[in-house]
């Protein structure tokens, strides 16, 4: 082993990531090696100064039972208004999210079925954008009246969602608002079907990818499909069907 | 709720380990509690898509992101900014490291709080936390080979900071 291979395997040693053989290669070349010698040395000395200061942070006295305490109520089922903006807020995030794979596939036609989301993706893309949707900024036009809500969205997006409140089918309207994904403008349509919402995104859309696609995460449906040069994505806690119902709705 | 037993039994014990990398990350141990809480929640969120068996890697990595879409937001000059005088948030030690109050503690925090935060979570998962290059790779979302040349630059600086307290050093001294 020359001196080059042994200072690039040096620290890879130091941290017990070297390979049995290359391991016991480096360390007959240190018994001769008074300059690699000193270099480990140097590495080592590093180590124990940054062992011997105690660097790892206490925690927080009563830390844990806080974070336990939150859990506790994050658990706690549907019921307060707390919780039921909590959920709206993570089906939006899950609707963002199912936008990202979506708009993956209007790019790949050829895909078909569910759009497979690794988890560690989805906690980054959902990362990314649930800051843009803290507590009120969740509709920025709270109103069931179609009236209001679709003009609100003119001038803020360079197209004209459709915005109809379909409150005799059991759909109402909740309100509406403004994203950005990927640099685009996405509306949000909020409608109620029970005790759940339904968000609805809707984007331009000017591939030739005609396409339908639908999916389930975290216990959560979805469906997307396009109409009038739109791309739709509808999202829910509810069943699958509500959402075919609401599409159908949608597309009359 | 099952779910929740489950959450307690594999993350919650990674809690310091999360604690810790916030604190280094923000460089505070205040911004550090709250950034942590929010990342539990959120990893408790999202817990049913955890189908791994590192626990501890897949909160770190939450943890991480958090606090950099954090710091982001909150702190928006400082990006990729190597070390900010004016951000050179003094640490307010814990009980343990207040009984310690030793003058290797003091220098060791002040050297690896120069680091640019890339350099100093690398240490911090290294050193502090134990993990392995494969779990710094899955941590940071970074190659194994881009982890081994981080910690090479990371370990050389630390050691430079170290030897030779630089002529920066006086600024801090308030």
């Amino acid at each position: 082993m020359t001196c080059d291979d042994s200072r690039s395997f040096l620290l890879a040693y130091l941290d017990c990531e070297l390979d049995a053989p290359r391991s016991a290669e480096f360390e007959r070349h240190i018994e001769g090696c008074a300059s690699c010698s000193r270099a480990l040395e140097a590495q080592q000395s590093l180590r124990s100064s940054i062992h011997g200061a105690q660097l790892r942070e206490p925690l927080p006295v009563g830390f844990e039972r806080k974070i336990r305490r939150q859990l506790d109520e994050a658990s706690q089922p549907a019921s307060s208004w707390k919780f039921t903006q909590w959920r709206l807020l993570a089906a939006a995030a899950v609707l963002l999210l199912v936008i990202g794979g979506s708009w993956k596939f209007a790019q790949k036609p050829h895909d078909n079925g569910d759009v497979p989301v690794a988890a560690a993706d989805a906690v980054e893309l959902v990362d990314a954008h649930i800051r843009a949707l803290q507590p009120g900024h969740l509709t920025d036009v709270t109103s069931t009246d179609q009236h209001t809500v679709k003009p609100w969205f003119d001038g803020r997006t360079a197209f004209a969602p459709p915005v109809r409140d379909f409150a005799a089918q059991d759909f109402p309207l909740v309100g509406g608002r403004l994203d950005v994904f990927q640099g685009h403008t996405v509306a949000a349509l909020v409608y109620g079907r029970r005790k759940h919402f339904i968000s609805v995104f809707i984007w331009p859309d000017a591939t030739q990818n005609a396409e339908q696609y639908a999916g389930a995460m975290n216990g959560y449906q979805w469906i997307s499909w396009k109409q009038s040069g739109l791309r739709f994505c509808a999202v829910a806690d509810t069943s699958r069907d509500d959402l075919a119902a609401l599409k159908e709705l949608i597309s009359r | 709720m099952q779910d929740r037993e489950h959450f307690d039994q594999l993350v919650l014990p990674h809690l310091r380990a999360a604690f810790n990398l916030a604190r280094w990350l923000l460089r505070s141990r205040e911004d550090a509690e709250d950034v942590t809480q929010e990342a539990l929640l959120r990893a408790f969120r999202f817990f049913s898509g955890f189908h791994g068996s590192d626990a501890r890697a897949w909160l770190l990595q939450i943890v991480r992101n958090t606090c950099y879409t954090w710091m982001e937001k909150n702190r928006p000059m400082n990006g990729a900014v190597e070390f900010d005088e004016s951000l050179h948030l003094s640490p307010l030690p814990g009980p343990e490291a207040q009984a310690l109050a030793g003058s290797d503690h003091e220098r060791l925090t002040k050297a690896l709080e120069k680091l640019s935060p890339r350099s100093r979570e690398v240490i911090v998962l290294r050193e502090l936390e134990g993990c392995s290059y494969k779990e710094i790779a899955a941590i940071t979302a970074m190659p194994i080979g881009t982890v081994m040349s981080s910690l090479a630059r990371a370990r050389e600086r630390l050691q430079q900071l170290l030897t030779k307290p630089g002529t920066k050093e006086a600024v801090h001294d308030l």
